[in-house]
Order: structure tokens, then sequence, then C-alpha cells
């Protein structure tokens, strides 16, 4: 625990360095992130810990606060969800220092550094709290963070409209939690956690869905997810891969902590999560293909992996409901062990997209191309994480999807309508979710690393610096460790599972070893896998040589002035899709089309805006926004009328305890 | 794991590329031609693999690691499949998944070393590729689903064991429409008649053949090689649903496979004489047919 305090001590003090040395780019650059990678390291060490030997460890401070206490404690979950806050923030941290530093002439890179040490540490606490009051403290601590993070290039508009829509989002979530944590301190008069008890089954329900609203908000469920694909291509790119492969996490653990808190599960509970998985994660990757814009791409894709969390957390539910510990084991194992894989592959990802972006200035997929031959590490880490991503053999993606799918089929639901909607749901589910990521992958890799460049940024593309490659060939790395060690990392998951499940550990511990003899397998045919292509290579080297091996230009067929604008787009590789799911993408498009016989010129855009920011939220604002303009006359910016105001409320409050 | 089985994969690797002898043969015979030797692909593959090779200079090393690791996936995807009496070599819980998923990672190299050639042809066929596979994937594996369901195995190799004539007699509608559901799923992967034709010659229609334009050589060799095991895989998992010969006699089993693998080939061959391809704009909905006919197989088994 003091490891862990001095941890989280060292981060903020590194940030507060950064910020009084704010004049200095490069000390304060070097101070913060030194800061985040010590106080990270300082802090692995007993997550780690407490995640092998399922130890706790707690600490509790009085506090003025009314009900409120300095409360915190580690336990395997916190410890599960520590290990990606810390690693990610640290790799992030290394890479920050390069990124960051084209802007130093502009602004104090002290700011965003203080900014981003704070949203390191309010999220290790958020994860550690255990009394309500801190808990919602570091949770608005984090929110704010990393609004200022995502509106650090405020100059531009459409960075500050992210903003907006990122603080009002949060704040509409944080405002559920409030009456989820008042309603749930109100039956035991304390809202530390540790003295939340019996909570009557009526509650319970209201209880889980204030959370699933207030968490889902933050984690990025359909169709709260509206402020994901506007705040993560607005932030700098590091800070992305912090927001997307930990941040919205923070989501997770709270409905992950909440089940655990409200006893034992009604069925509908389960039938909930699956739901929004599956929506989240269709929709998600549905308008991630349709998107050009590669941060907005990965945006959506982050609701489609949060969307394959929640279904894993749907059956852990469903399995808890329904009394079969095969399904809850498997269910729980499959979604937070995709906790740990989102942050590696979309870390990865955000990273790689933020090398692009530094290099080339754009983030428009269609203005790149043939950037592997320019930034190889970048390239090679990008594909890694694109594999890992579209959960395909061997990586770490397949292995948390494949947990989930075995759950499914091994689970003891074998008859009914319940066991059609679960197998369509799930199976189908990821089935298409699988095959859609491959798609839109395949999409982003190919355009953006090969072929020729489409532009003259592109063109003039390098390699990136050291401190950017590292971060990112360390975490593809830990993409393939981490996919063909899946079954030691599924068996040391016993103390973690028999927390969230509260089964009986023997229980949880024999489930755990029979998959792990199941992943031993398929470890072994993943190993048979990549043996059978290097041999294939060493073959194919042997049957050349000697003879001729040439270059020669792309087969064009027979059209003699190719050039690379005719290359296929992303929004032209994407189109059959985009076409053939228009009825929930809306795309819209404008075109000039060719006309005469020797056409001047033509034009064709698209553009795909979110459905349920469009249909849903805007509306819903724009309503509320007429309603409320009718109470204007109460705001004019005196400051001697607001304190009147403040004045009359406490006497008509004095006035109602009177009575 | 019985290492025996290893000859499954062997088995696959001999005897794939005569299955696209028989489809051509087959049509030759409805043509009233002579037709091609049966032995055809063999020839051309070890033809290619004598050959230098040529690759484009807009190509990176993704170029040439995408026939190597396809091959290799689609080979290693062979050791999950039983074959007539023999069960699969790896043969454990959720199997299939590892095999539909390994033959994903096939198609994603694939897809990627077309659109490394920077080719609008090639991009093109990419694009289908994975439209179709995607909408192809759902159907498999709810059909895969719903042996699971029906036979109460997961694991590949009792699954189909279990399917015998006995279980034909009391459940064939949904058999029947799993059967039905993967032989669409079976020509869409493999790019046949109706989805693509593997004889055109115009790049704008193609859609397997034009992502593989650019390759020359040993390369080609493996595409084609991977490829005939495709439809070798692909075709085993179906022949094990449709011929129930499961006796436990190893040469009547393996046998009766055999003879069920040269009908398809057969089959196939008929289809691709007497049907044109359909327009591409149709093909999604033919996949979703395919999608809705595992649906109603598995709603039938779960009743």
């Amino acid at each position: 625990m003091s490891l862990l305090l001095l941890g989280l001590c060292v981060i903020v003090c590194g940030g507060f360095l950064a910020l009084l040395l704010c004049n200095k780019p490069k000390l304060s650059s070097w101070l913060a992130c030194a800061g985040v990678v010590v106080g990270s390291v300082l802090g692995l060490i007993p997550a780690i810990t407490v995640l092998l030997n399922g130890a706790k460890e707690s600490l509790r401070y009085d506090w003025s606060i009314p009900f409120g206490s300095f409360f915190i404690e580690i336990d395997p979950i916190s410890a599960l969800f520590l290990i990606p806050i810390f690693g990610l923030s640290a790799l992030a941290a290394i890479y920050g220092t390069e990124y960051l530093w084209p802007y130093r002439q502009r602004k104090f890179l002290g700011v965003p550094w203080f900014f981003y040490n704070l949203l390191a540490a309010a999220m290790a606490v958020v994860v550690l709290a255990r009394n309500a009051v801190l808990f919602l403290i570091a949770w608005e601590v984090m929110s704010l963070a990393s609004f200022f993070l995502v509106t650090f290039e405020h100059e531009e508009k459409q960075n500050r409209d992210a903003g907006w829509t990122y603080l009002v989002a949060m704040h509409i979530g944080t405002a559920f939690l409030l009456a989820f944590f008042i309603l749930l301190g109100s039956n035991t008069g304390s809202l530390d956690f540790d003295k939340i008890g019996n909570i009557a089954p009526s509650a319970a329900n209201i209880l889980f869905l204030l959370a699933v609203i207030g968490f889902g908000t933050k984690a990025g469920f359909m169709p709260m997810h509206v402020w994901l694909p506007e705040a993560h291509p607005a932030a700098p790119s590091h800070v992305s891969a912090v927001m997307s492969g930990v941040m919205i996490k923070t989501g997770i653990y709270g409905i992950v902590r909440t089940l655990t808190l409200l006893g034992q599960p009604p069925e509908w509970w389960a039938w909930l999560l699956i739901a929004i998985g599956v929506s989240s994660g269709v929709l998600g990757v549905l308008f991630a293909l349709a998107q050009h814009d590669l941060k907005r791409l990965l945006a959506y894709h982050s609701v489609e992996n949060i969307g394959i969390i929640t279904l894993g957390l749907g059956l852990g539910v469903l399995g808890l409901s329904i009394g079969s510990p095969t399904l809850a084991v498997l269910g729980f194992a499959g979604g937070l062990f995709h906790v740990v894989n989102h942050a590696l592959f979309k870390g990865l990802l955000f990273l790689g997209a933020g090398s692009i972006v530094h290099v080339t200035g754009t983030r428009e997929i269609d203005h790149l191309g043939g950037l592997l031959k320019r930034m190889p590490w970048t390239g090679l880490t990008f594909l890694i994480g694109a594999v890992a991503i579209s959960g395909l053999p061997p990586l770490n993606g397949f292995a948390s999807e494949f947990l989930i799918y075995l759950g499914v089929f091994k689970d003891g639901i074998s008859n009914g309508v319940q066991a059609v909607v679960l197998t369509l749901c799930i199976i189908g589910g990821l089935a298409l979710i699988g095959g859609l990521a491959c798609a839109c992958f395949t999409k982003a890799f190919g355009i953006i690393f090969l072929g020729e460049p489409r532009t003259e940024h592109a063109r003039h593309a390098h390699e990136v610096k050291l401190a950017m490659r590292i971060p990112m060939l360390i975490l593809a790395i830990c993409c393939i460790l981490v996919g063909l060690f899946s079954p030691f990392l599924i068996r040391h998951a016993v103390f973690v599972i028999t927390q969230v499940t509260s089964l009986d550990s023997q229980v949880v511990a024999l489930e755990l070893s029979e998959t792990f003899a199941i992943m031993w397998r398929f470890v072994v045919a993943a190993v048979l896998l990549i043996v059978l292509a290097v041999f294939l290579a060493a073959m194919r080297k042997w049957m050349l040589r000697g003879r001729s091996v040439r270059s020669a230009g792309t087969w064009d067929c027979g059209y003699a002035a190719p050039s690379a604008r005719m290359q296929y787009t992303a929004s032209s590789f994407a189109q059959p899709l985009t076409y053939l799911f228009k009825p929930f993408l809306r795309t819209h498009s404008k075109s000039v089309s060719a006309k005469e016989y020797f056409p001047a010129e033509s034009d064709f855009a698209t553009e795909t805006a979110d459905i349920s920011g469009r249909y849903l939220f805007e509306p819903t604002f724009n309503w509320i926004n007429r309603t409320l303009s009718r109470l204007h006359w109460l705001q004019h910016g005196r400051l001697q009328i607001y304190v009147l105001y403040i004045a009359l409320t406490l006497l008509v409050l004095l006035i109602w305890k009177m009575r | 794991m019985n290492l025996i089985s290893i000859a499954n994969s062997v088995l696959a690797v001999l005897l794939a590329p005569l299955m696209f002898g028989i489809i051509n043969r087959t049509k030759a015979v409805f043509a009233g031609r002579t037709g091609q030797p049966l032995l055809q692909a063999y020839y051309d593959i070890s033809k290619l693999f004598q050959k230098g090779a040529v690759y484009s200079n807009t190509t990176t090393w993704v170029f040439r690691a995408g026939p190597i690791v396809g091959f290799a996936a689609v080979l290693a995807a062979t050791v999950f499949v039983p074959f007539g009496g023999l069960p699969a070599l790896f043969a454990f819980k959720g199997d299939f998944v590892v095999m539909v998923y390994f033959l994903g990672l096939a198609r994603f190299m694939t897809v990627l070393s077309a659109l490394d050639t920077g080719s609008s042809f090639e991009g093109m066929g990419a694009s289908r590729e994975v439209t179709f596979s995607a909408l192809a994937e759902p159907s498999f594996l709810i059909g895969l689903a719903a042996i699971a369901k029906y036979t109460g195995h997961i694991s590949l190799s009792p699954m189909l064991a279990g399917i015998n004539a006995a279980s034909w007699g009391h459940a064939a509608p949904a058999l029947a429409l799993i059967g039905l559901a993967f032989f669409v799923v079976l020509l869409a992967e493999n790019c046949r008649i109706p989805v693509d034709d593997p004889n055109t010659h115009l790049e704008l229609t193609m859609i397997h053949e034009v992502m593989v334009l650019d390759h020359s050589g040993p390369d080609l060799g493996f595409i084609i090689y991977s490829s005939t095991l495709k439809l070798w895989l692909l075709g085993s998992v179906l022949i094990g649903i449709i011929v129930p010969v499961h006796s436990g006699i190893f040469l009547l089993d393996t046998v009766s496979s055999l003879l069920g693998m040269l009908g398809l080939a057969v089959v196939i061959g008929i289809i691709e004489s007497t049907m044109a391809r359909l327009r591409l704009l149709h093909v999604p909905q033919l996949l979703l047919g395919a999608t809705a006919l595992s649906i109603l197989a598995l709603v039938l088994v779960l009743r």
C-alpha cells in the first residue's frame, strides 16, 4: 500500500513540477514523464502482487467532509484495472514527450503534462477508492483533467465543440452516479463501500439501472457513446490512447464493482448487458467502417470493444443469476481479459495514429498511403495492433473473445427460447463483429500503409523518433506475448474471478484449469501456424534461389498513365458494406458528377454522422435549450443578484426545515 | 491427440488439388469438351513452384508475407477437421472457432497483400472479399453452434461423429438447413459460382482472382494450393454432415467420405455449368439467406 501511495504522490508531484517549470518545455516534459514512469512502476509492483496472491490491503482516514472518508483499498479487481492504467499511462507518457514537442513554441507544455499526470493519478484513485465521496472526487478530477487535455488545441472550433460535448456527457453521467451513491448510502447511512449490504431487490434494480447509465456514459455504451468519436480525435494522440485504452474502462470497473456490491443479480440484468453489448459492438464497428478520419475510426472501435467486454460481463451475470459457474467464470474471465487486451491494442493503435498525424499532419485516411515504406516500425506495430483488434489468432484479441465463445458453447442452457437468443446474440454477434472488424482494419492498414502515397503529406513522411517508437514496440510485443501466454494468464485470474463472482475459489480454480487445458491446445495450434509460416518462407527462399526475381510496375490492365489517386480509397473500400447497412448508418454523400465528354472536375464526399447524436441527443438538447431559455431572465451576470439568490434559497430551505 | 490423425492433413494436402480437376472435368463434360486433365491443378502448382517471381515496385514485405501466412493458416486449420474414420489431430472444446478464425487470418493477409499493390482492381476485389466473408462468417458459426447444441459436443470431431443416419431420421429438417447454409458459405468462401466466377478474365467482375493478379511464381503456387485446401477443408465439414456414415469402421467411413467429396466436386461443377454468376449487389442477399437458414436450424434444434 505504501508503495502505491508513494507512486501516486510521485505522479502528482511530477505534474506540479511540470506546471511550475512550464516555461522550460524540455525540463517540464521530462519531469512529468519521469513522474508518471517512476510512479507507475512503483504502483505496478503492489498491483501485480495483489493480483497473484489475492491479498487485500486497505487504508482508512477520517475526513471532515460529511459522509466522506479517505478510504482506499487494493484488491484483485482494483489490481486488474490498475495494471493497464499504470502500464499504458507510463508508455503513453514516454511517447508524449516527443509527440508534444512541436507545440513548444505555441504553448506551455507544462500545462498538458500537469493534467496528464493528474489524469493518471485520478484513474488509479478511482479504482482504489472505497468511499463514495472520495470516488466521486477522483471521478470528477479524472473527467476534468481529460477535458482540459481534449481541449488542448482549443484554437480550433471543432476541438472546443468536442470538449463541450465531452464535458456535458460526463456530467450527465456523473449526475446519475450521484443519484446512485445517494440511494446506495441511504440504506446504511454510510458511503463506505464495505458497509453497504442487504439491499432490497427493488432498490437493487434501480441502482443497477443508474449504474448502467452513469458508468455506461463513461464506458461508451450505445447510445451514450456520442462523446467518444468527438473527444478522442480532438485530444493529443497519447492522451487518446490513455482515454480509450484505460479511462473508459473505469466505467467497466464501476459496473463490475457495482455488481459485487449489489449481491445476487436477477436475470434481466444479464439480458440488458447482453443487449447493450451486441448493439454497441455491431453498431460501433459499423460506424467505424464508415469513417475516414483515422482517430474517429479508432474511437468507434472503442465502442465496439466495450460492447465485446459488456457481452462477456452479461454472460457472467447470466451465469450467476441462473447458477451456472461455467458461464459465470468464462463470461467474466473473457470480459475482464478483454479489458486488458483492449488497453494493449487500442493504446498501440492510437499511438500509431499519433505517429501518422505527427509526421503527415492529417488524420484523413484517404490522404495517406504507402507509409509502410516510409515508417517501417510504425507500420509493423500498427499491423500487429490491427490483427489483434480484429480478434485474429494468435494474438491477444482472439484469446479473450475465445473465452466468451467458449462460455456460450460450454454452458448448459441447452433448450428453449433463452438458448436461441443467447446463441444468436453472442455467437452471431461476435462473428459479425469479427468479420466487420477485419474489413475495417484491412481498410485502415491497407489504405494508410500500403500502396502508393496519395498526397504530398504522405510522400514526405518519415519514421518517428525513438521515444515514440519504443512504447509502440513494447505494446506490440505485449499483444503477441499475451496471446501466446494467455493460458497461464487465465490460470492466474483465479482471485479476480473469485472476487467478481463470489463463487467458491475451488470451483473457479477448477473451471479455470479446464480452460487452461483448452487454451493450451489453441496455443500449440498457433505455434504450429507460426512454424509453418517460417517453414514456407524458407521454402520459398530455397525455391527462388538462383532464379530470376524481378521488380516491375503493378498490373494496370494496359492503362498508360496510372496515378496514385486512382487507387482504391477507404471510402470506396468500405462502400459495399456501408451501402448494405445504410438504414443504420445514414451516410450523407455529396457529389458533383462528371458532365460532358471531357469532364473538368468532379467531386465526391461522404459523411457519416452519429445516428444517436443526430436523431436522439440533438433534438433532445435543442428542446431543453428552447424550454430553459424561458428562464434566461434569471441569469444576467450580476453578482449581487446571484448572492441574493443564494440567500433566498437558504431562507426557503430554513423555512422548509422549520416546518 | 491421436498422431495417426496427421493422415487427415496429409490427405488434404495430397487430394485437395484433385477437387479442382473434378470440378473442371464436370464443367467440360457439360460443355461437350474433353477438358483439362484431372491433375491439372497439380501441374499448375508444380510449374509455378519452379518459376521465378516478379514483384511490383509498389509492394512491401506484406505482399510477400500474404501468400505464406495464408497458406500456413489454412494448412494449420486442417488439424482441426476430422475426415472419414479419423478424428482431427487437434480436438478440444471450441476448436471450430479457432478453425474459423485461422481462415480469417488467412483472408486478412490475402486482402492486405492485394491492397499492397496499389491497384484499384485489387482493391475492388479486396473490398468485395471482406464484405462477403463478413456476412458468411455468422452463418457458418451459427450453423456450427446448431450442430454443437444438437450433438451436445463442442469439438468438431465428436460433433461430426455424432451425426449418423439415425440423426437424419429425426432431425432431418435442421440438418438439411445447415447443410444448405454451409454449401452457400462454401461457394462464397471458395469464390465459386454464383458468388464469383473462377474462370472470368474481366478484372472488374472478379473477387478472389483479381486479388492475386500481381502474384507470380511460388507465391501464386501457394495461393492456388491454399484455395484448393480451403475448398477441401470446408468440404470435409459439409460432407461430415450430409454423408452421415460414422459407423466406426475405418475403411467404410473414409471411403464414403471420399465419395462424398467426389460428389461435392461434381455438384459444384454442375452448378457452375448451369448457373450464371449473381450480380454483386445480390450476393449479400444470398449470404443473408444462408444466415437465415442457419438461424432456422438453430431454432429447430433448440425448440
